[in-house]
Protein backbone atom coordinates (compact mmCIF):
# COMPACT_ATOMS: atom_id res chain seq x y z
CA UNK A 1 0.00 0.00 0.00
CA UNK A 2 1.48 3.10 -1.16
CA UNK A 3 0.90 6.87 -2.03
CA UNK A 4 2.93 8.20 -5.30
CA UNK A 5 4.01 11.66 -5.25
CA UNK A 6 4.70 11.89 -8.97
CA UNK A 7 8.16 13.83 -9.60
CA UNK A 8 8.30 15.00 -12.95
CA UNK A 9 10.62 18.00 -11.71
CA UNK A 10 8.01 20.17 -9.77
CA UNK A 11 9.58 22.41 -7.24
CA UNK A 12 6.91 21.67 -4.44
CA UNK A 13 7.95 17.74 -3.95
CA UNK A 14 9.86 18.20 -0.79
CA UNK A 15 6.91 20.03 1.22
CA UNK A 16 4.50 18.08 0.09
CA UNK A 17 6.25 14.74 0.81
CA UNK A 18 6.94 15.76 4.14
CA UNK A 19 3.36 17.40 4.66
CA UNK A 20 2.05 13.94 3.57
CA UNK A 21 4.21 12.20 5.99
CA UNK A 22 3.01 13.79 8.98
CA UNK A 23 -0.32 13.46 7.97
CA UNK A 24 0.48 9.59 7.37
CA UNK A 25 1.44 9.41 10.71
CA UNK A 26 -1.10 11.27 12.55
CA UNK A 27 -3.80 9.42 11.19
CA UNK A 28 -2.26 6.16 11.36
CA UNK A 29 -1.54 5.26 7.72
CA UNK A 30 0.01 2.36 7.25
CA UNK A 31 1.33 2.84 3.89
CA UNK A 32 4.39 4.34 2.63
CA UNK A 33 4.63 7.66 0.91
CA UNK A 34 6.72 7.34 -2.64
CA UNK A 35 8.29 10.13 -4.11
CA UNK A 36 8.10 8.48 -8.05
CA UNK A 37 9.05 9.42 -11.27
CA UNK A 38 8.62 5.27 -12.39
CA UNK A 39 5.24 4.88 -14.62
CA UNK A 40 5.17 1.05 -13.33
CA UNK A 41 5.50 2.21 -9.72
CA UNK A 42 2.25 4.65 -10.51
CA UNK A 43 0.78 2.30 -12.18
CA UNK A 44 -0.04 0.36 -9.12
CA UNK A 45 -0.05 2.89 -6.28
CA UNK A 46 -2.98 2.75 -3.96
CA UNK A 47 -3.28 6.41 -3.88
CA UNK A 48 -1.60 9.35 -6.57
CA UNK A 49 -0.66 12.80 -5.79
CA UNK A 50 0.10 15.30 -8.71
CA UNK A 51 2.20 18.54 -7.14
CA UNK A 52 2.80 21.02 -9.40
CA UNK A 53 4.26 24.62 -9.28
CA UNK A 54 5.52 27.07 -11.79
CA UNK A 55 3.54 27.69 -15.01
CA UNK A 56 0.93 25.82 -17.08
CA UNK A 57 2.80 24.78 -19.99
CA UNK A 58 6.08 24.14 -18.15
CA UNK A 59 4.30 21.24 -15.86
CA UNK A 60 2.83 19.59 -19.04
CA UNK A 61 6.44 19.19 -20.90
CA UNK A 62 7.94 18.13 -17.45
CA UNK A 63 4.77 15.37 -17.30
CA UNK A 64 5.11 14.81 -20.77
CA UNK A 65 8.99 14.40 -20.67
CA UNK A 66 8.51 11.10 -18.20
CA UNK A 67 8.14 8.56 -20.74
CA UNK A 68 4.97 6.67 -19.76
CA UNK A 69 3.65 8.31 -16.97
CA UNK A 70 0.90 10.23 -18.67
CA UNK A 71 -0.34 6.73 -19.65
CA UNK A 72 0.34 5.36 -15.95
CA UNK A 73 -1.99 8.43 -14.63
CA UNK A 74 -4.54 7.25 -16.83
CA UNK A 75 -4.35 3.56 -16.38
CA UNK A 76 -4.42 4.40 -12.52
CA UNK A 77 -6.84 6.80 -11.98
CA UNK A 78 -9.30 6.65 -14.75
CA UNK A 79 -9.12 2.82 -15.50
CA UNK A 80 -8.59 1.42 -11.79
CA UNK A 81 -10.01 4.94 -9.83
CA UNK A 82 -7.19 5.33 -7.30
CA UNK A 83 -7.78 7.83 -5.08
CA UNK A 84 -5.95 10.84 -6.85
CA UNK A 85 -5.27 14.19 -5.44
CA UNK A 86 -3.79 17.38 -7.84
CA UNK A 87 -2.24 20.08 -6.03
CA UNK A 88 -1.86 23.89 -7.52
CA UNK A 89 -0.51 23.23 -10.86
CA UNK A 90 -1.05 19.25 -10.60
CA UNK A 91 -4.73 20.40 -10.09
CA UNK A 92 -4.79 23.27 -13.24
CA UNK A 93 -3.50 20.16 -15.41
CA UNK A 94 -6.56 18.00 -14.91
CA UNK A 95 -8.91 20.95 -16.99
CA UNK A 96 -8.98 20.49 -21.08
CA UNK A 97 -6.86 23.73 -22.12
CA UNK A 98 -4.12 25.82 -19.90
CA UNK A 99 -4.02 29.69 -20.98
CA UNK A 100 -1.01 30.39 -19.60
CA UNK A 101 1.32 32.02 -22.05
CA UNK A 102 0.34 29.53 -24.80
CA UNK A 103 -2.83 27.62 -25.05
CA UNK A 104 -1.12 24.03 -23.87
CA UNK A 105 -3.48 20.57 -23.74
CA UNK A 106 -4.14 19.28 -19.71
CA UNK A 107 -5.66 16.11 -19.37
CA UNK A 108 -9.44 16.62 -19.67
CA UNK A 109 -10.24 15.16 -16.83
CA UNK A 110 -11.91 17.89 -15.56
CA UNK A 111 -13.30 19.48 -18.58
CA UNK A 112 -13.02 23.83 -18.54
CA UNK A 113 -10.08 25.78 -18.89
CA UNK A 114 -7.17 27.81 -16.95
CA UNK A 115 -7.78 30.88 -17.34
CA UNK A 116 -5.87 34.49 -15.85
CA UNK A 117 -7.82 35.60 -12.62
CA UNK A 118 -9.35 38.98 -13.60
CA UNK A 119 -11.16 40.36 -10.55
CA UNK A 120 -13.71 42.69 -10.63
CA UNK A 121 -11.57 45.42 -8.83
CA UNK A 122 -8.71 45.91 -10.19
CA UNK A 123 -7.02 46.98 -7.29
CA UNK A 124 -6.70 43.59 -6.49
CA UNK A 125 -2.95 42.12 -6.60
CA UNK A 126 -2.23 39.13 -8.86
CA UNK A 127 -0.94 36.93 -7.82
CA UNK A 128 -3.62 35.48 -5.25
CA UNK A 129 -1.23 35.34 -2.44
CA UNK A 130 -1.97 34.54 0.93
CA UNK A 131 -4.33 32.96 3.52
CA UNK A 132 -7.96 32.43 2.18
CA UNK A 133 -11.28 30.67 3.73
CA UNK A 134 -13.08 28.06 1.85
CA UNK A 135 -16.70 27.71 0.40
CA UNK A 136 -17.67 24.80 -0.42
CA UNK A 137 -20.27 23.45 -2.53
CA UNK A 138 -20.71 20.24 -1.85
CA UNK A 139 -20.05 17.97 1.14
CA UNK A 140 -16.56 16.49 0.23
CA UNK A 141 -14.71 13.48 1.52
CA UNK A 142 -11.85 15.33 1.66
CA UNK A 143 -12.89 18.46 3.63
CA UNK A 144 -14.88 16.17 6.55
CA UNK A 145 -14.35 17.57 9.77
CA UNK A 146 -12.52 20.76 8.50
CA UNK A 147 -14.09 24.37 9.56
CA UNK A 148 -14.71 26.31 6.40
CA UNK A 149 -16.57 29.51 5.36
CA UNK A 150 -16.00 32.86 6.25
CA UNK A 151 -14.77 32.12 10.22
CA UNK A 152 -13.59 29.00 9.00
CA UNK A 153 -9.89 27.78 8.79
CA UNK A 154 -7.32 29.60 5.86
CA UNK A 155 -5.82 27.57 2.99
CA UNK A 156 -2.68 29.55 1.78
CA UNK A 157 -2.65 30.36 -2.45
CA UNK A 158 -0.13 31.44 -4.88
CA UNK A 159 -1.54 31.94 -7.87
CA UNK A 160 -2.27 34.08 -11.05
CA UNK A 161 -4.69 31.37 -13.26
CA UNK A 162 -7.16 29.43 -12.14
CA UNK A 163 -9.36 26.61 -13.35
CA UNK A 164 -12.88 27.27 -14.86
CA UNK A 165 -14.33 24.03 -14.89
CA UNK A 166 -17.76 23.80 -17.29
CA UNK A 167 -19.82 21.84 -14.92
CA UNK A 168 -20.40 23.60 -11.93
CA UNK A 169 -20.95 20.57 -9.81
CA UNK A 170 -17.28 19.34 -10.29
CA UNK A 171 -16.52 22.72 -8.22
CA UNK A 172 -15.97 21.20 -5.17
CA UNK A 173 -15.36 24.57 -3.14
CA UNK A 174 -14.29 28.03 -4.21
CA UNK A 175 -12.72 31.03 -2.55
CA UNK A 176 -13.81 34.90 -2.89
CA UNK A 177 -10.95 37.42 -4.59
CA UNK A 178 -13.35 39.98 -6.19
CA UNK A 179 -15.83 37.46 -7.35
CA UNK A 180 -15.23 33.63 -6.69
CA UNK A 181 -11.77 31.28 -7.69
CA UNK A 182 -12.47 27.56 -7.99
CA UNK A 183 -10.14 26.80 -5.14
CA UNK A 184 -11.28 22.83 -4.71
CA UNK A 185 -12.43 20.29 -7.63
CA UNK A 186 -13.69 17.21 -7.35
CA UNK A 187 -14.91 14.02 -9.86
CA UNK A 188 -15.43 10.59 -8.50
CA UNK A 189 -11.85 9.43 -7.39
CA UNK A 190 -10.69 12.53 -8.43
CA UNK A 191 -9.55 15.65 -6.17
CA UNK A 192 -7.69 18.66 -6.84
CA UNK A 193 -6.61 21.98 -4.76
CA UNK A 194 -5.78 25.17 -5.88
CA UNK A 195 -4.04 25.97 -2.29
CA UNK A 196 -1.42 24.24 -1.28
CA UNK A 197 -2.76 21.34 1.26
CA UNK A 198 1.30 20.97 2.47
CA UNK A 199 1.90 24.70 3.55
CA UNK A 200 -1.53 25.23 4.95
CA UNK A 201 -1.07 24.10 8.51
CA UNK A 202 -3.74 22.27 10.52
CA UNK A 203 -7.00 23.03 7.34
CA UNK A 204 -3.81 21.42 5.10
CA UNK A 205 -3.23 18.73 7.32
CA UNK A 206 -6.47 17.82 8.10
CA UNK A 207 -7.55 17.73 4.37
CA UNK A 208 -4.15 15.55 3.37
CA UNK A 209 -5.51 13.02 6.58
CA UNK A 210 -8.62 12.88 4.51
CA UNK A 211 -7.14 12.06 1.26
CA UNK A 212 -5.38 9.30 2.67
CA UNK A 213 -8.31 7.97 4.28
CA UNK A 214 -10.42 8.62 1.50
CA UNK A 215 -12.39 5.68 -0.50
CA UNK A 216 -14.41 7.16 -3.58
CA UNK B 1 -11.74 36.96 1.86
CA UNK B 2 -7.98 37.19 1.30
CA UNK B 3 -6.00 38.59 4.62
CA UNK B 4 -3.02 40.52 5.15
CA UNK B 5 0.07 38.42 6.08
CA UNK B 6 2.74 39.20 9.19
CA UNK B 7 5.76 37.56 8.60
CA UNK B 8 8.68 37.50 10.88
CA UNK B 9 11.89 37.21 9.28
CA UNK B 10 15.10 35.72 10.55
CA UNK B 11 18.71 36.67 9.55
CA UNK B 12 20.78 33.19 8.84
CA UNK B 13 24.36 33.38 9.10
CA UNK B 14 26.61 30.36 8.58
CA UNK B 15 23.14 27.58 9.29
CA UNK B 16 22.43 30.13 12.72
CA UNK B 17 20.09 32.40 13.92
CA UNK B 18 21.77 36.20 14.41
CA UNK B 19 19.52 37.71 17.08
CA UNK B 20 17.82 35.28 17.87
CA UNK B 21 14.19 34.57 19.02
CA UNK B 22 14.16 34.87 22.74
CA UNK B 23 9.93 34.86 23.56
CA UNK B 24 9.93 30.66 24.00
CA UNK B 25 12.07 28.46 25.54
CA UNK B 26 14.33 27.12 22.95
CA UNK B 27 17.02 24.63 23.35
CA UNK B 28 19.01 25.95 21.05
CA UNK B 29 17.69 29.44 20.40
CA UNK B 30 20.65 29.99 17.44
CA UNK B 31 18.60 27.12 15.42
CA UNK B 32 16.78 28.90 12.85
CA UNK B 33 14.38 25.79 12.59
CA UNK B 34 13.61 26.02 16.23
CA UNK B 35 13.01 29.37 15.73
CA UNK B 36 10.62 28.32 12.71
CA UNK B 37 8.53 26.14 14.68
CA UNK B 38 8.04 28.88 17.21
CA UNK B 39 6.65 31.12 15.17
CA UNK B 40 4.56 28.81 13.25
CA UNK B 41 2.89 28.16 15.97
CA UNK B 42 2.41 31.56 17.59
CA UNK B 43 0.56 32.15 13.85
CA UNK B 44 3.17 33.81 11.90
CA UNK B 45 1.34 34.18 8.11
CA UNK B 46 4.92 33.02 5.98
CA UNK B 47 8.32 33.26 7.17
CA UNK B 48 11.43 34.71 5.86
CA UNK B 49 15.08 33.68 6.49
CA UNK B 50 17.70 35.86 4.86
CA UNK B 51 20.94 34.53 4.46
CA UNK B 52 24.01 36.60 5.20
CA UNK B 53 26.21 34.05 4.79
CA UNK B 54 29.62 35.83 3.91
CA UNK B 55 32.20 33.12 2.88
CA UNK B 56 31.59 31.33 0.03
CA UNK B 57 31.92 27.55 1.16
CA UNK B 58 29.04 28.42 3.51
CA UNK B 59 26.86 29.39 1.58
CA UNK B 60 25.20 25.66 1.71
CA UNK B 61 24.53 25.48 5.03
CA UNK B 62 20.82 27.96 4.19
CA UNK B 63 19.86 24.60 2.03
CA UNK B 64 20.25 22.49 5.17
CA UNK B 65 18.19 25.27 7.37
CA UNK B 66 15.84 25.11 4.63
CA UNK B 67 15.26 21.63 4.10
CA UNK B 68 14.99 20.95 7.98
CA UNK B 69 12.78 23.80 8.01
CA UNK B 70 10.45 22.48 5.47
CA UNK B 71 10.04 18.75 7.49
CA UNK B 72 9.13 20.59 10.85
CA UNK B 73 6.75 23.54 9.57
CA UNK B 74 3.60 23.34 7.17
CA UNK B 75 3.71 27.07 6.15
CA UNK B 76 5.11 29.14 2.98
CA UNK B 77 8.74 29.93 3.55
CA UNK B 78 10.72 32.48 1.47
CA UNK B 79 14.58 32.62 1.63
CA UNK B 80 16.60 35.55 0.31
CA UNK B 81 20.12 36.57 0.40
CA UNK B 82 23.38 36.29 -1.91
CA UNK B 83 20.69 34.44 -4.17
CA UNK B 84 22.73 35.11 -7.95
CA UNK B 85 22.19 32.04 -10.36
CA UNK B 86 19.19 29.80 -11.55
CA UNK B 87 20.78 27.11 -9.88
CA UNK B 88 20.23 28.89 -6.45
CA UNK B 89 16.44 29.54 -6.90
CA UNK B 90 16.67 25.58 -7.91
CA UNK B 91 18.33 24.71 -4.83
CA UNK B 92 16.44 26.91 -2.55
CA UNK B 93 13.09 25.73 -4.31
CA UNK B 94 13.72 21.88 -3.68
CA UNK B 95 15.29 22.07 -0.94
CA UNK B 96 11.61 23.17 0.68
CA UNK B 97 11.08 27.08 -0.08
CA UNK B 98 8.13 28.51 -1.49
CA UNK B 99 9.72 31.59 -2.82
CA UNK B 100 13.14 33.00 -3.27
CA UNK B 101 13.80 36.56 -2.94
CA UNK B 102 16.48 38.09 -5.40
CA UNK B 103 18.20 41.89 -4.60
CA UNK B 104 21.80 42.35 -5.75
CA UNK B 105 21.63 40.10 -9.14
CA UNK B 106 18.52 41.95 -10.10
CA UNK B 107 20.02 45.54 -9.90
CA UNK B 108 22.68 44.14 -12.03
CA UNK B 109 21.06 41.81 -14.52
CA UNK B 110 17.25 42.69 -14.75
CA UNK B 111 17.37 39.77 -17.64
CA UNK B 112 17.89 37.74 -14.04
CA UNK B 113 14.34 38.04 -13.03
CA UNK B 114 13.04 37.49 -16.13
CA UNK B 115 14.74 34.07 -16.53
CA UNK B 116 13.83 33.34 -12.98
CA UNK B 117 10.10 33.76 -13.73
CA UNK B 118 10.18 31.98 -17.25
CA UNK B 119 11.64 28.99 -15.42
CA UNK B 120 10.10 28.57 -11.86
CA UNK B 121 7.38 30.95 -12.64
CA UNK B 122 6.08 34.69 -10.79
CA UNK B 123 4.69 33.27 -7.81
CA UNK B 124 8.03 32.17 -6.71
CA UNK B 125 10.31 35.31 -7.30
CA UNK B 126 10.26 37.89 -5.47
CA UNK B 127 12.71 41.10 -5.62
CA UNK B 128 13.79 42.69 -2.87
CA UNK B 129 14.12 46.32 -2.65
CA UNK B 130 16.27 48.70 -0.39
CA UNK B 131 15.34 51.96 -1.12
CA UNK B 132 16.47 55.48 0.36
CA UNK B 133 15.22 58.72 0.05
CA UNK B 134 17.35 61.25 -1.79
CA UNK B 135 14.53 64.28 -2.41
CA UNK B 136 10.91 64.70 -1.49
CA UNK B 137 9.04 62.12 -3.49
CA UNK B 138 11.99 60.51 -4.69
CA UNK B 139 13.60 56.90 -3.27
CA UNK B 140 17.31 55.42 -5.00
CA UNK B 141 17.68 51.68 -4.88
CA UNK B 142 21.15 50.95 -2.53
CA UNK B 143 22.86 47.37 -2.54
CA UNK B 144 25.20 46.01 0.56
CA UNK B 145 22.71 47.17 3.22
CA UNK B 146 22.31 50.60 2.30
CA UNK B 147 25.96 51.26 1.68
CA UNK B 148 26.13 51.29 -2.57
CA UNK B 149 23.89 53.71 -4.11
CA UNK B 150 23.03 52.37 -7.80
CA UNK B 151 21.15 55.50 -9.59
CA UNK B 152 18.09 53.60 -10.24
CA UNK B 153 14.90 55.14 -8.65
CA UNK B 154 12.88 52.66 -6.74
CA UNK B 155 9.45 53.32 -8.26
CA UNK B 156 10.55 53.26 -11.38
CA UNK B 157 12.72 49.93 -10.83
CA UNK B 158 9.76 48.13 -8.92
CA UNK B 159 7.85 48.74 -12.02
CA UNK B 160 10.42 47.34 -14.24
CA UNK B 161 11.35 44.06 -12.67
CA UNK B 162 7.69 43.56 -12.02
CA UNK B 163 7.00 43.69 -16.03
CA UNK B 164 9.62 41.10 -15.98
CA UNK B 165 8.04 38.85 -14.06
CA UNK B 166 8.66 39.51 -10.57
CA UNK B 167 5.43 38.29 -8.64
CA UNK B 168 6.52 39.87 -5.52
CA UNK B 169 8.05 43.21 -4.20
CA UNK B 170 10.05 43.01 -0.95
CA UNK B 171 10.14 46.53 0.24
CA UNK B 172 13.02 47.88 2.70
CA UNK B 173 13.39 51.51 3.65
CA UNK B 174 16.89 51.71 4.69
CA UNK B 175 16.16 55.35 6.09
CA UNK B 176 13.80 53.67 8.65
CA UNK B 177 15.57 49.68 8.94
CA UNK B 178 16.78 49.39 12.85
CA UNK B 179 14.93 53.08 13.70
CA UNK B 180 11.76 51.61 14.90
CA UNK B 181 10.26 54.91 13.80
CA UNK B 182 7.96 53.17 11.28
CA UNK B 183 7.56 52.34 7.68
CA UNK B 184 8.50 55.07 5.39
CA UNK B 185 5.07 55.08 5.04
CA UNK B 186 5.33 57.45 1.65
CA UNK B 187 7.58 55.62 -0.24
CA UNK B 188 5.64 52.10 0.44
CA UNK B 189 2.24 53.61 -0.57
CA UNK B 190 4.33 55.18 -4.29
CA UNK B 191 5.53 51.40 -4.76
CA UNK B 192 2.36 49.51 -3.72
CA UNK B 193 0.23 52.20 -6.04
CA UNK B 194 2.70 51.63 -8.75
CA UNK B 195 2.27 48.06 -8.93
CA UNK B 196 0.07 45.15 -9.46
CA UNK B 197 1.49 42.68 -7.62
CA UNK B 198 1.76 42.17 -3.88
CA UNK B 199 3.84 44.40 -1.55
CA UNK B 200 5.80 43.25 1.91
CA UNK B 201 6.41 46.41 3.89
CA UNK B 202 10.01 46.18 6.05
CA UNK B 203 11.80 48.56 7.32
CA UNK B 204 11.29 50.44 11.20
CA UNK B 205 8.09 48.44 12.95
CA UNK B 206 8.82 49.55 16.50
CA UNK B 207 5.01 49.55 17.19
CA UNK B 208 2.00 47.94 16.68
CA UNK B 209 0.95 50.40 14.95
CA UNK B 210 3.49 50.61 12.60
CA UNK B 211 2.20 47.54 10.91
CA UNK B 212 -1.27 49.30 10.55
CA UNK B 213 -0.15 51.81 8.88
CA UNK B 214 1.99 49.78 6.57
CA UNK B 215 -1.16 47.88 5.47
CA UNK B 216 -3.63 51.13 5.80
CA UNK B 217 -1.83 54.00 4.58
CA UNK B 218 1.11 52.16 2.68
CA UNK B 219 -0.91 49.43 0.59
CA UNK B 220 1.27 47.41 1.32
CA UNK B 221 -0.99 43.49 1.75
CA UNK B 222 1.81 42.18 4.32
CA UNK B 223 4.42 43.42 6.93
CA UNK B 224 7.45 42.41 7.78
CA UNK B 225 9.68 42.67 10.95
CA UNK B 226 12.28 41.08 13.21
CA UNK B 227 13.17 42.93 16.62
CA UNK B 228 9.44 43.24 17.70
CA UNK B 229 9.12 39.85 17.65
CA UNK B 230 12.23 38.64 18.29
CA UNK B 231 12.51 39.83 21.46
CA UNK B 232 9.23 39.00 22.50
CA UNK B 233 7.77 42.60 22.52
CA UNK B 234 5.04 41.72 21.01
CA UNK B 235 4.00 38.28 19.90
CA UNK B 236 2.57 37.52 16.63
CA UNK B 237 -1.01 37.17 17.66
CA UNK B 238 -0.77 40.37 19.44
CA UNK B 239 0.20 42.24 15.97
CA UNK B 240 -2.70 40.11 14.24
CA UNK B 241 -5.20 41.19 16.89
CA UNK B 242 -4.04 44.73 16.83
CA UNK B 243 -4.47 44.95 13.43
CA UNK B 244 -7.59 43.23 12.88
CA UNK B 245 -9.20 45.42 15.75
CA UNK B 246 -7.81 48.12 13.37
CA UNK B 247 -10.62 46.92 10.85
CA UNK B 248 -7.87 45.20 8.67
CA UNK B 249 -8.92 41.58 7.73
CA UNK B 250 -6.29 38.93 9.43
CA UNK B 251 -6.23 35.32 9.53
CA UNK B 252 -6.70 33.97 13.47
CA UNK B 253 -6.73 30.31 12.96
Amino acid sequence: MSVAIVNYGSGNLHSATKAFERAARSSDYSGDIVVSADPDFVRTAERIVLPGVGAFADCRRGLDAVPGMIEALTDAVRRRGAPFLGICVGMQLLASRGLEHEITAGLDWIAGDVAPIEPADTSLKIPHMGWNTLAPRQSHPLLAGIPTGEHGLHAYFVHSFHLKPTLADEIAATTDYGGDIVAMVSKDNVAGTQFHPEKSQRLGLALIANFLGWRP
Amino acid sequence: MLKFRVIPCLDVKDGRVVKGVNFVDLRDAGDPVESAVAYDAAGADELCFLDITASHENRGTILDVVQRTAEACFMPLTVGGGVRTIDDIRNLLLAGADKVSIMTAAVHNRGFVKDAAEKFGSQCIVVAIDAKQTAPGKWEIFTHGGRNPTGLDAVQYAREVVALGAGEILLTSMDRDGTKSGFDVALTRSIADAVAVPLIASGGVGTLDHLVEGIRDGHATAVLAASIFHFGEYTIRDAKRHMAAAGLPMRMD
